[in-house]
């Protein structure tokens, strides 16, 4: 009778377990690739004479702070967190876009680097052109509007090509980017570098004030960018869910022949797809210019558009998922330092524990087989024919 | 044959549930030794799922399978091939760029190990590979040239691929779901022989099917399921369609299609001279011309492969023409996108469900509104109004019948027959006025079917013009009120409903021209 109960309680506790899975499993394998990841560097980091559990205690002081900390510093760490996943988020959205529309962008590093030079040259030279000094209200929309348009251009060259001669936009994407970058530092060294006498570095002259974000706090760097990423990737959750155009371009992403014969044109989604995926990462750049560095510098690429592949990955495409992601990678670069600063780690074993990230989400089945989760649909597709 | 024939394989109690839907509840089934049992039952039934989990597919909540008496553990299609279970499924899985040969060894290379202890080094042998197929082939008459590139193949010959490579892995009980509903009647009655010989020489057949003919013709034993459960069985030589057909759907179905005489309006299609190119590039269609008129059902008659399906996506705009008209309504939309073509008015059943016709990823609710989310009252065109998309999938999921517990369920988890009517639905609830159905009825029961055929004449009586393309002959004979026969690539005769014959058609699709 006891026992009876027991397996009783025990069958709705598994069952209420399973439900709990069910609910979660979007989000399953991507924690649970980070935590294989976690525990796979805090074995890396033991077998070379180091301390996990106080690496991990520096990394995540050093993003969000803590008591020991002090308010001042905890507040600079949450501060700096949010300035890297800024730019993380502009990135990541454009690649998950894209992936969206069944388009493998690699060209987002070109495309910030771009939109980055462009939305320079706007906030340095446009009021010199015209004469006149800019109100912010118009400045500032001016100089992101122009990293924008650079970005979507470059990638819509790609869409087009993709769509129009069937060119293959992993191909075009990396080979564009290769044009961008050596551009950049061709412009950097050239017309465009800061004519200051002191200055030997390739790097742009300061954009107006009027072309400049205000910081959200007093002496802390996190500016607007921020929250204009975070109403981005709600913009765009919206642009993919409830618009007719997010439609077609899931519909393309997910069947291009039914979104033929649906009606929607496919070319033109494709190149709009692109555009926008470039749009975003040309805002990554041109944010980062309005909102923190107020020029574009060579030194400044930081590989946000690589890392923004992963942090797509990661996210599952999903808006929300990108920020998340976004704030996870910038939480590692931003408290690599105190990691390094309290265990000697090298700031390495970060990009080591984020390819492992990478290399668990991609390759979901290691993680479902680690963890003895069974994948559900896929399978059920492929041995189901149309009639059977 | 004895009494008691010998159980090979047998399932008991076997119940697998889905998010909301009870697949298998509590089914038995057993298999006699060399026999062919046919599986019945409506779309949604669960014969799939039933036959997914002897394959080991499936895991189910509860039930046992033992194999000549010994209990199997139903944990991968690993377990299921090891005990001598093969499946052939309705959409083969073979790649198209290997040869017969390659596609055999592919998961099951083989092991020369000297020992089993040694490393387990796999080597490819093509020869002897090669070797056994030609064997196998010789053994049971299934005809395939082991160096044939697949992709090359005609659907029939690949499912011999499919049963050549279960037979390869030493299955004696082999899982046919819906074999036939993609092969021409001359390739069907080709897999029946060799059906034939495979349990002549002791191999167990289970065979799903939706053509109840078939089912009287090869079946030892039916066995019938609706909603999940089995509901009775059947002696093949007792029974009959009518039987068959009411036990499967639970009521009396009508075979035959009642109709009045068609009342012809104007031209809606009219096809001029009309050349279209394959995939291959060479010309599948050469120089057609003809019309549909308001009101009627013009029937497009030929053996698969002879032109049809090229036609039918030049004339929705899935494929461009090479010369030659055509307008719907006026409109010559030749060289038009698909849009203008829904503008027009054309609702368009296609041919491959899965490729064109939906989005197996999307909603039920969202691929009913696949062809028209851009306008009222589904968006306004720009904003999507999920409410007004919603409902209308909730109207056309209770008008249509379609089997599932929610319009949020994805395309691609419905049964294969109820995919179907989710695109008809679609097509059929808009306004149009004309119908391009390519095999409008593949893979559905027959109570699916008495309904979509009664939504086909509801149509042409209310002055919509049809173009029926069917490789079933019965189909075509009961729908239309005019039938064109396609010969490689030519419409070689238009008769009148009332003139034709079966014989007469057969000949016609064979290229046999009768004298004048
Ligand atoms: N992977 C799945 N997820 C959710 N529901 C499923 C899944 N597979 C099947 N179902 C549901 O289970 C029921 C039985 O489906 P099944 O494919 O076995 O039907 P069937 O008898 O083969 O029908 P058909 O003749 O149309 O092929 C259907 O209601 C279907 O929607
Ligand atoms: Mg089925």
């Amino acid at each position: 009778m006891q026992s009876e109960k027991q397996t009783n309680s025990l069958s709705k506790f598994l069952s209420s377990l399973k439900q709990f899975i069910e609910w979660i499993d979007p989000i399953l394998v991507p924690l649970l690739a980070i935590l294989t990841s976690m525990i796979v560097g805090g074995i890396i980091i033991k077998s070379v004479g180091g301390d996990p559990i106080l690496a991990y205690k520096g990394l995540l002081e050093g993003s969000f702070g803590s008591a020991e900390l002090g308010p001042v510093k905890s507040q600079r760490a949450i501060s700096e967190t949010a300035v890297w996943a800024t730019p993380y988020i502009f990135a990541g959205l454009a690649v998950a876009l894209a992936f969206k529309g069944g388009l493998f962008n690699i060209g987002a590093e070109g495309q910030l680097a771009l939109g980055a030079v462009f939305s320079s040259l706007i906030g340095y030279a446009l009021p010199g052109w015209l004469g006149v000094d800019l109100p912010t209200i118009i400045h500032l929309p001016l100089a992101i509007l122009g990293g924008l348009v650079m970005g979507g251009i470059w990638a819509g060259i790609v869409g087009a090509l993709k769509a129009y001669t069937g060119g293959h936009e992993v191909i075009n994407t990396i080979m564009m980017n290769y044009i961008a970058l050596n551009s950049t530092s061709f412009l950097l060294n050239g017309v465009m570098k800061d004519p200051s006498p002191t200055n030997v570095i390739a790097r742009t002259p300061l954009v107006a004030e009027s072309a400049r974000f205000a910081p959200i706090f007093e002496g802390l760097r996190v500016h607007w960018g921020f929250v204009l990423a975070l109403f981005t990737a709600v913009f765009i959750w919206w642009l993919l869910n409830k618009t007719t155009l997010g439609f077609e371009v899931r519909t393309v992403g997910a069947n291009p022949d039914a979104a033929h014969y649906a009606g929607v044109n496919v070319k033109r989604t494709i190149f709009l797809t692109m555009f926008i995926s470039g749009a975003l990462a040309g805002m990554a750049g041109a944010i980062e210019v309005t909102g923190l560095n107020y020029r574009h510098e060579l030194g400044f690429s930081q590989g946000y558009g690589f890392d923004a592949i992963a942090i797509a990955l990661l996210g599952k495409s999903h808006p929300i998922g990108v920020v998340l992601a976004s704030i996870l990678f910038a939480a590692m670069r931003n408290g690599a330092t105190r990691m390094q600063f309290l265990t000697q780690m090298p700031v390495d074993l970060i990009s080591m524990i984020q390819a492992f990230i990478l290399l668990f989400v991609a390759a979901d089945a290691i993680v479902r087989f680690i963890f003895r989760i069974k994948s559900k649909g896929e399978r059920v597709v492929l041995t189901r024919g149309w009639g059977g | 044959m004895t009494d008691t024939p010998a159980i090979i394989l047998e399932a008991k109690g076997i119940t697998k549930k889905f998010p909301g839907v009870l697949a298998n509840d509590n089914v038995d089934f057993d298999l006699h030794k060399g026999e062919i049992h046919a599986l019945l039952g409506e779309n949604g039934a669960g014969k799939s799922t039933l036959m997914n989990v002897l394959y080991g597919l499936y895991k189910p909540e509860s039930g046992t399978v033992t194999v000549d008496g010994n209990p199997m553990t139903l944990n991968s299609s690993r377990d299921a091939i090891k005990h001598g279970i093969g499946m052939v499924h309705q959409h083969f899985m073979l790649i198209p760029v290997f040869t017969v040969t390659e596609n055999i060894m592919l998961g099951a290379e083989t092991d020369h190990r000297a020992a089993p202890n040694e490393m387990p080094l796999v080597r490819l042998d093509r020869a002897e590979v090669a070797q056994k197929v030609r064997d196998l082939s010789h053994q049971y008459g299934l005809e395939v040239d082991p160096e044939a590139v697949v992709g090359d193949l005609p659907v029939g010959v690949q499912q011999r691929v499919e049963i050549v490579k279960a037979l390869y892995r030493k299955a004696n009980i082999l899982i046919l779901d819906e074999p036939t509903a993609v092969l021409t009647p001359q390739e069907a009655d080709d897999l029946f022989r060799i059906m034939h010989e495979l349990t002549a020489k002791g191999v167990s057949i289970v065979f799903i099917t939706h053509k109840l003919k078939e089912v009287l013709k090869v079946a030892d034993r039916i066995t019938v399921m609706r909603a999940g459960q089995v509901v009775g069985s059947a002696n093949p030589k007792e029974s009959n369609e009518q039987k068959l057909a009411s036990m499967m759907v639970g009521r009396e179905v009508i075979l035959t299609v009642q109709k009045k005489p068609a009342e012809p309006k104007e031209d809606v299609l009219v096809v001029n001279d009309l050349r279209v190119k394959d995939v291959r590039g060479l010309e599948a269609v050469r120089g057609v011309s003809f019309t549909v008129r308001a009101g009627e059902v013009l029937g497009l008659a030929g053996v698969q492969g002879n032109g049809q399906t090229e036609l039918a996506e030049a004339l929705s705009g899935l494929r461009a023409s090479e010369s030659g008209h055509f307008s719907i309504s006026g409109n010559d939309l030749t060289g038009k996108p698909p849009r203008q073509f829904t503008k027009a008015g054309l609702a368009n059943i296609p041919e491959d469900r899965q490729r064109h016709g939906l989005v197996l990823g999307y909603t039920i609710a969202d691929n009913m509104a696949l062809c028209d989310y851009y306008h009222m009252p589904f968006s306004n065109g720009i904003v999507i109004q999920q409410k007004q998309v919603d409902s209308n999938a909730r109207k056309l999921i209770e008008d249509y019948d379609v089997r599932t517990p929610s319009p949020y369920i994805a395309a691609g988890k419905l049964s294969g027959g109820n995919q179907q009517k989710v695109i008809v639905a679609r097509e059929l609830s808009r306004p149009v006025k004309l119908v391009l159905a390519s095999q409008p009825t593949r893979g559905l029961d027959v109570g699916s079917i008495e309904y979509i055929h009664k939504q086909i004449i509801a149509m042409r009586d209310r002055g919509v013009a049809v173009l029926l393309v069917s490789a079933e002959l019965d189909e075509i004979l009961s729908l239309s009120d005019r039938i064109a026969v396609m010969y490689r690539g030519e419409i070689v005769a238009t008769v009148d409903r009332k003139d034709a014959s079966r014989e007469q058609l057969g000949l016609l699709m064979a290229g046999v021209h009768e004298p004048a």
